[in-house]
């Protein structure tokens, strides 16, 4: 459900980076651990995005696979779940990737 | 135009249940809009005038009709500064401040009015209601001792830290008072919007099913305390307390969780001790 607060938040995130000009495209990265559903935003973003900047970008998700490292035997082990555990048995471990909600970039017209 | 949006836009209001004032908030949504059209004109003007302006930008050419800005930036990072705020204001008033969460009808308003006549006198508790609709809950609050403020969300599915910003503003807590935020009934959304609470307490009522912390884990592992709720019930439901514990023990492994019944009151005492020590180490940490 949150995932309309999410899109309207990276609407206004590019509309502070955009400073006015038109927006092509947007390029955010989604961890597959942040709680968000890359599907939902796409579908929510086009409706956040109506009568700003951003309202003929086009939305890139980068989905970001979650790895985690083990503090007993050191192995990096994909987390596709937040029940995942290293398999040496280890619930002690540390999380790389997975958990980003960040706007990349956005690529811009060009006014001349 | 952010009636196109539902999530924060002006459909958010907030009562205040001393003066009965009626607020509508979240309209920054709409006038950060605005801004963007004032700026248009702005920088169209700046690149006519020099290619410094683009550098100051961090852009960089990528062909003749389009321009790219590394923002790396994080998307909740409006909220998140928001929260930062908040969690300041507390620290500087010696404030407990705690953001209540479950799904909705685990029995946080109950909870909260049992908290609020039992410790009377000795903490003093201001509440921020969340909902969708209806200042039912904040008139419970108001009935049972404390000053409230009701905030409906609209369609939006969780509280944010500006709404609770604003709810403070018209809440004035005291000094060393504790706050309670009762979120939005919820067990998906809230666990990406902090408040700039101290912690979150998640409410498990044995109503629901023991496996919730497993299918909920993003709630579970952002708890600071989980209280199994509505205990009295257990003789009539089929509720397996120890495998509950273990699940929440399987995606966290920290919070302390208590096995509370806010109508017959076993347990409260455990909840009230965690207050208590919660209370005085929010007090303490104004001071490191």
């Amino acid at each position: 459900m949150h995932e309309l607060s999410i899109a309207c938040s990276i609407v206004e995130v590019v509309a502070a980076n955009a400073k006015g000009r038109r927006v092509h495209r947007v390029t955010v990265e989604i961890g597959e651990l942040s709680g968000v559903v890359a599907d939902s935003v796409a579908f929510w973003f086009p409706e956040a995005a109506k009568g700003t900047a951003a309202a003929q970008a086009n939305l890139e998700i980068r989905e970001i696979a979650a790895l985690a490292r083990c503090e007993r035997c050191g192995a990096e082990f994909p987390t596709p779940s937040l029940l995942t555990i290293c398999s040496c048995g280890s619930f002690r471990f540390k999380r790389l990737k997975g958990e980003e909600l960040n706007v990349k970039s956005i690529e811009l017209e060009e006014v001349s | 135009m952010c009636a196109n949006c539902g999530c924060q836009g002006d459909k958010t209001t907030m009562l205040d249940l001393q003066t009965g004032a009626t607020t509508t908030i979240g309209l920054r949504h709409a006038s950060d809009h605005d801004n963007d059209h004032h700026h248009h004109g702005h920088q169209h003007h700046h690149h006519h005038n020099s290619h410094a302006d683009a550098g100051h930008d961090h852009t960089h050419e990528h062909g003749p009709t389009v321009n790219i800005v590394d923002v790396e930036a994080r998307i909740l990072a409006k909220n998140d500064g928001l929260a930062a705020k908040n969690r300041a204001w507390f620290a500087g008033r010696e404030i407990l401040a705690l953001n209540l969460i479950s799904s909705p009808g685990a029995g946080k308003t109950t909870l909260l009015e049992g908290t609020i006549r039992d410790l009377a006198g000795e903490l003093p508790i201001y509440v921020i209601e969340g909902d969708q609709a209806t200042a039912h809950d904040g008139e419970r609050i108001r009935n049972a001792g404390a000053a409230a403020v009701q905030v409906n969300t609209g369609t939006g599915c969780h509280l944010d830290a500006e709404m609770v910003s604003r709810a403070l503003s018209a809440l004035k807590p005291s000094l060393g008072a504790t706050v309670l935020i009762e979120n939005v009934g919820n067990l998906v959304c809230p666990a990406l919007f902090d408040l700039g609470e101290r912690a979150k307490a998640v409410i498990f009522p044995v109503t629901d099913g023991e496996d919730k912390p497993v299918k909920y884990p993003h709630i579970f592992r952002a708890a600071g305390i989980v209280l199994i709720s509505k205990i009295d019930l257990l003789p009539h439901v089929d509720f397996d307390i120890a495998d509950a514990v273990a699940n929440i023990k399987q995606v966290n492994a920290e919070a302390p969780i208590l096995q509370v019944s806010a109508r017959s009151g076993e347990g409260m005492r455990d909840w009230y001790d965690w207050l208590r020590a919660e209370r005085a180490a929010a007090r303490q940490a104004a001071f490191t």
